[in-house]
Protein backbone atom coordinates (compact mmCIF):
# COMPACT_ATOMS: atom_id res chain seq x y z
CA UNK A 1 0.00 0.00 0.00
CA UNK A 2 1.20 3.48 -0.77
CA UNK A 3 -0.40 6.81 0.08
CA UNK A 4 1.20 10.16 -0.74
CA UNK A 5 0.14 13.77 -0.27
CA UNK A 6 2.36 16.14 -2.21
CA UNK A 7 2.58 19.55 -3.85
CA UNK A 8 4.41 18.26 -6.93
CA UNK A 9 2.78 16.88 -10.07
CA UNK A 10 2.96 13.13 -10.76
CA UNK A 11 3.85 11.11 -13.86
CA UNK A 12 1.17 8.47 -14.38
CA UNK A 13 3.35 6.17 -16.47
CA UNK A 14 6.26 6.29 -14.05
CA UNK A 15 4.00 5.80 -11.02
CA UNK A 16 2.25 2.76 -12.51
CA UNK A 17 5.51 1.22 -13.70
CA UNK A 18 7.05 1.62 -10.24
CA UNK A 19 3.93 0.32 -8.51
CA UNK A 20 3.78 -2.85 -10.67
CA UNK A 21 7.34 -3.75 -9.72
CA UNK A 22 7.31 -6.28 -12.59
CA UNK A 23 4.93 -8.53 -10.60
CA UNK A 24 3.73 -11.21 -13.07
CA UNK A 25 0.80 -11.99 -10.78
CA UNK A 26 -0.84 -8.70 -11.80
CA UNK A 27 -3.32 -9.25 -14.61
CA UNK A 28 -5.21 -5.99 -14.34
CA UNK A 29 -4.54 -2.39 -13.39
CA UNK A 30 -7.40 0.07 -12.94
CA UNK A 31 -6.58 3.75 -12.53
CA UNK A 32 -8.37 7.05 -12.01
CA UNK A 33 -7.00 10.54 -12.51
CA UNK A 34 -8.88 13.58 -11.20
CA UNK A 35 -8.23 16.92 -12.94
CA UNK A 36 -8.88 20.61 -12.34
CA UNK A 37 -11.69 21.89 -14.59
CA UNK A 38 -12.04 25.49 -15.75
CA UNK A 39 -15.76 25.65 -14.90
CA UNK A 40 -17.69 25.00 -11.68
CA UNK A 41 -21.28 25.91 -10.77
CA UNK A 42 -21.46 27.94 -13.98
CA UNK A 43 -18.47 30.15 -13.21
CA UNK A 44 -15.06 30.23 -14.87
CA UNK A 45 -12.38 28.93 -12.50
CA UNK A 46 -8.91 30.46 -12.82
CA UNK A 47 -7.29 28.20 -10.24
CA UNK A 48 -7.71 26.62 -6.85
CA UNK A 49 -5.95 26.06 -3.56
CA UNK A 50 -6.15 22.62 -1.96
CA UNK A 51 -5.88 22.59 1.83
CA UNK A 52 -5.57 19.44 3.95
CA UNK A 53 -5.12 18.21 7.50
CA UNK A 54 -1.54 16.86 7.67
CA UNK A 55 -1.41 13.58 9.51
CA UNK A 56 -5.12 12.86 9.41
CA UNK A 57 -5.11 12.94 5.61
CA UNK A 58 -2.55 10.15 5.35
CA UNK A 59 -4.33 8.19 8.09
CA UNK A 60 -7.71 8.53 6.35
CA UNK A 61 -6.33 7.51 2.94
CA UNK A 62 -4.51 4.50 4.41
CA UNK A 63 -7.76 3.49 6.13
CA UNK A 64 -9.71 3.72 2.86
CA UNK A 65 -7.13 1.60 1.01
CA UNK A 66 -7.16 -0.97 3.83
CA UNK A 67 -10.95 -1.10 3.63
CA UNK A 68 -10.77 -1.68 -0.15
CA UNK A 69 -8.24 -4.48 0.32
CA UNK A 70 -10.56 -6.08 2.84
CA UNK A 71 -13.56 -5.91 0.54
CA UNK A 72 -12.06 -6.98 -2.79
CA UNK A 73 -9.51 -9.50 -3.93
CA UNK A 74 -6.95 -6.97 -5.15
CA UNK A 75 -3.17 -7.05 -4.91
CA UNK A 76 -2.45 -3.46 -3.89
CA UNK A 77 -3.54 0.16 -4.24
CA UNK A 78 -1.75 3.49 -4.65
CA UNK A 79 -3.23 6.90 -3.88
CA UNK A 80 -1.47 10.20 -4.66
CA UNK A 81 -3.26 13.47 -3.86
CA UNK A 82 -1.87 16.93 -4.53
CA UNK A 83 -2.24 20.00 -2.30
CA UNK A 84 -1.39 23.67 -2.72
CA UNK A 85 -1.95 25.88 -5.76
CA UNK A 86 -3.45 24.19 -8.83
CA UNK A 87 -4.83 25.48 -12.12
CA UNK A 88 -7.13 24.13 -14.84
CA UNK A 89 -5.67 21.09 -16.67
CA UNK A 90 -3.58 20.15 -13.61
CA UNK A 91 -3.77 16.65 -12.17
CA UNK A 92 -5.20 16.50 -8.63
CA UNK A 93 -5.47 12.86 -7.66
CA UNK A 94 -4.28 9.44 -8.85
CA UNK A 95 -5.67 6.08 -7.76
CA UNK A 96 -4.07 2.88 -9.07
CA UNK A 97 -5.34 -0.58 -8.15
CA UNK A 98 -3.59 -3.79 -9.14
CA UNK A 99 -5.22 -7.21 -9.16
CA UNK A 100 -5.31 -10.56 -10.86
CA UNK A 101 -8.53 -9.67 -12.68
CA UNK A 102 -10.27 -6.49 -13.78
CA UNK A 103 -13.56 -6.78 -11.89
CA UNK A 104 -12.14 -6.32 -8.42
CA UNK A 105 -9.64 -3.69 -9.64
CA UNK A 106 -12.37 -1.55 -11.25
CA UNK A 107 -14.66 -1.80 -8.21
CA UNK A 108 -11.95 -1.08 -5.67
CA UNK A 109 -10.71 1.93 -7.67
CA UNK A 110 -14.21 3.44 -7.75
CA UNK A 111 -14.76 2.67 -4.07
CA UNK A 112 -11.49 4.38 -3.08
CA UNK A 113 -12.45 7.54 -4.99
CA UNK A 114 -15.99 7.61 -3.60
CA UNK A 115 -14.71 7.28 -0.03
CA UNK A 116 -11.86 9.74 -0.58
CA UNK A 117 -14.41 12.33 -1.73
CA UNK A 118 -16.40 12.08 1.50
CA UNK A 119 -13.88 10.96 4.16
CA UNK A 120 -10.43 12.37 3.43
CA UNK A 121 -9.80 15.86 4.90
CA UNK A 122 -9.13 17.97 1.80
CA UNK A 123 -10.82 21.29 0.98
CA UNK A 124 -10.82 23.22 -2.30
CA UNK A 125 -10.94 26.98 -2.55
CA UNK A 126 -11.40 28.18 -6.10
CA UNK A 127 -10.63 31.52 -7.69
CA UNK A 128 -13.34 32.98 -9.92
CA UNK A 129 -13.98 36.41 -11.44
CA UNK A 130 -16.19 37.11 -8.39
CA UNK A 131 -13.32 36.32 -6.01
CA UNK A 132 -12.21 33.24 -4.07
CA UNK A 133 -14.82 30.83 -2.68
CA UNK A 134 -14.79 27.51 -0.83
CA UNK A 135 -16.17 24.63 -2.89
CA UNK A 136 -19.35 23.21 -1.34
CA UNK A 137 -19.63 19.47 -0.68
CA UNK A 138 -22.09 17.74 -3.02
CA UNK A 139 -24.97 15.52 -1.93
CA UNK A 140 -24.21 13.34 -4.99
CA UNK A 141 -20.79 12.52 -3.50
CA UNK A 142 -22.42 11.35 -0.26
CA UNK A 143 -24.82 9.22 -2.29
CA UNK A 144 -21.95 7.74 -4.29
CA UNK A 145 -20.16 6.71 -1.08
CA UNK A 146 -23.40 5.50 0.53
CA UNK A 147 -24.05 2.91 -2.16
CA UNK A 148 -21.01 0.91 -1.02
CA UNK A 149 -22.27 0.51 2.53
CA UNK A 150 -23.16 -3.06 3.23
CA UNK A 151 -21.73 -4.35 -0.06
CA UNK A 152 -19.33 -7.21 0.43
CA UNK A 153 -17.82 -8.32 -2.84
CA UNK A 154 -14.92 -10.48 -1.71
CA UNK B 1 -4.69 19.48 31.02
CA UNK B 2 -6.16 21.18 27.99
CA UNK B 3 -7.53 20.16 24.59
CA UNK B 4 -5.76 21.12 21.37
CA UNK B 5 -8.28 22.32 18.79
CA UNK B 6 -7.53 22.78 15.09
CA UNK B 7 -9.63 24.59 12.48
CA UNK B 8 -9.48 24.06 8.74
CA UNK B 9 -10.67 25.74 5.54
CA UNK B 10 -13.72 28.01 5.98
CA UNK B 11 -13.76 27.43 9.75
CA UNK B 12 -10.12 28.50 10.04
CA UNK B 13 -10.97 31.73 8.22
CA UNK B 14 -14.12 32.36 10.26
CA UNK B 15 -12.32 31.69 13.55
CA UNK B 16 -9.35 33.79 12.49
CA UNK B 17 -6.99 31.16 13.97
CA UNK B 18 -5.69 27.77 12.83
CA UNK B 19 -5.48 26.29 16.33
CA UNK B 20 -5.90 26.98 20.02
CA UNK B 21 -5.57 25.32 23.42
CA UNK B 22 -8.87 25.12 25.30
CA UNK B 23 -9.38 24.42 28.99
CA UNK B 24 -12.57 22.38 28.94
CA UNK B 25 -15.13 22.98 31.69
CA UNK B 26 -16.43 19.86 33.43
CA UNK B 27 -19.53 19.97 31.21
CA UNK B 28 -17.47 18.89 28.19
CA UNK B 29 -17.67 15.14 27.66
CA UNK B 30 -18.15 14.70 23.93
CA UNK B 31 -17.93 16.52 20.59
CA UNK B 32 -21.42 18.00 20.92
CA UNK B 33 -20.78 19.54 24.35
CA UNK B 34 -17.32 20.77 23.32
CA UNK B 35 -18.75 22.54 20.27
CA UNK B 36 -21.47 24.10 22.41
CA UNK B 37 -18.95 25.38 24.98
CA UNK B 38 -16.72 26.85 22.28
CA UNK B 39 -19.67 28.57 20.58
CA UNK B 40 -20.87 29.92 23.94
CA UNK B 41 -17.75 32.12 24.10
CA UNK B 42 -19.42 34.34 21.50
CA UNK B 43 -17.67 36.32 18.77
CA UNK B 44 -16.11 34.38 15.93
CA UNK B 45 -16.66 31.06 17.76
CA UNK B 46 -20.41 31.66 17.94
CA UNK B 47 -20.56 32.36 14.20
CA UNK B 48 -18.25 29.58 12.97
CA UNK B 49 -19.71 26.86 15.22
CA UNK B 50 -23.34 28.04 15.27
CA UNK B 51 -25.91 25.25 15.60
CA UNK B 52 -27.22 24.17 12.22
CA UNK B 53 -24.00 24.97 10.34
CA UNK B 54 -22.46 22.05 8.48
CA UNK B 55 -19.44 21.39 10.71
CA UNK B 56 -17.53 18.10 10.78
CA UNK B 57 -15.21 17.00 13.54
CA UNK B 58 -12.34 14.60 14.14
CA UNK B 59 -10.95 13.29 17.42
CA UNK B 60 -7.29 12.27 17.35
CA UNK B 61 -7.38 12.33 13.54
CA UNK B 62 -10.36 9.99 13.16
CA UNK B 63 -13.74 11.19 11.87
CA UNK B 64 -15.99 11.73 14.90
CA UNK B 65 -19.69 11.98 15.61
CA UNK B 66 -21.54 14.26 18.04
CA UNK B 67 -21.41 11.61 20.76
CA UNK B 68 -17.71 10.75 20.33
CA UNK B 69 -16.03 11.18 23.76
CA UNK B 70 -13.58 14.05 24.24
CA UNK B 71 -10.99 14.17 27.01
CA UNK B 72 -8.00 16.23 28.07
CA UNK B 73 -4.97 15.68 25.87
CA UNK B 74 -7.03 14.93 22.73
CA UNK B 75 -6.44 16.59 19.36
CA UNK B 76 -9.78 17.82 18.07
CA UNK B 77 -10.41 19.40 14.67
CA UNK B 78 -13.46 21.22 13.33
CA UNK B 79 -13.90 21.69 9.59
CA UNK B 80 -16.50 21.93 6.79
CA UNK B 81 -17.62 18.86 4.80
CA UNK B 82 -14.62 17.69 2.77
CA UNK B 83 -14.21 18.48 -0.95
CA UNK B 84 -11.07 16.71 -2.16
CA UNK B 85 -10.57 14.40 -5.14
Amino acid sequence: MAVRVQREDFDIGAEIAAFRRADPGIGAIASFIGLVRDLNEGDAVAGMTLEHYPGMTEKALAGIVAEAKGRWDIIDALVIHRVGELKPLDQIVLVVVTGAHRGAAFAACEFIMDYLKTQAPFWKKEQTAQGARWVEARASDDQAAERWSGSQSK
Amino acid sequence: MSIRILYFARLREEMGIAQEMFEPPAAVSDVKSLRAQLAARGGASAVALAPGKAVRCSVNQDIARENTPVKAGDEIAFFPPVTGG
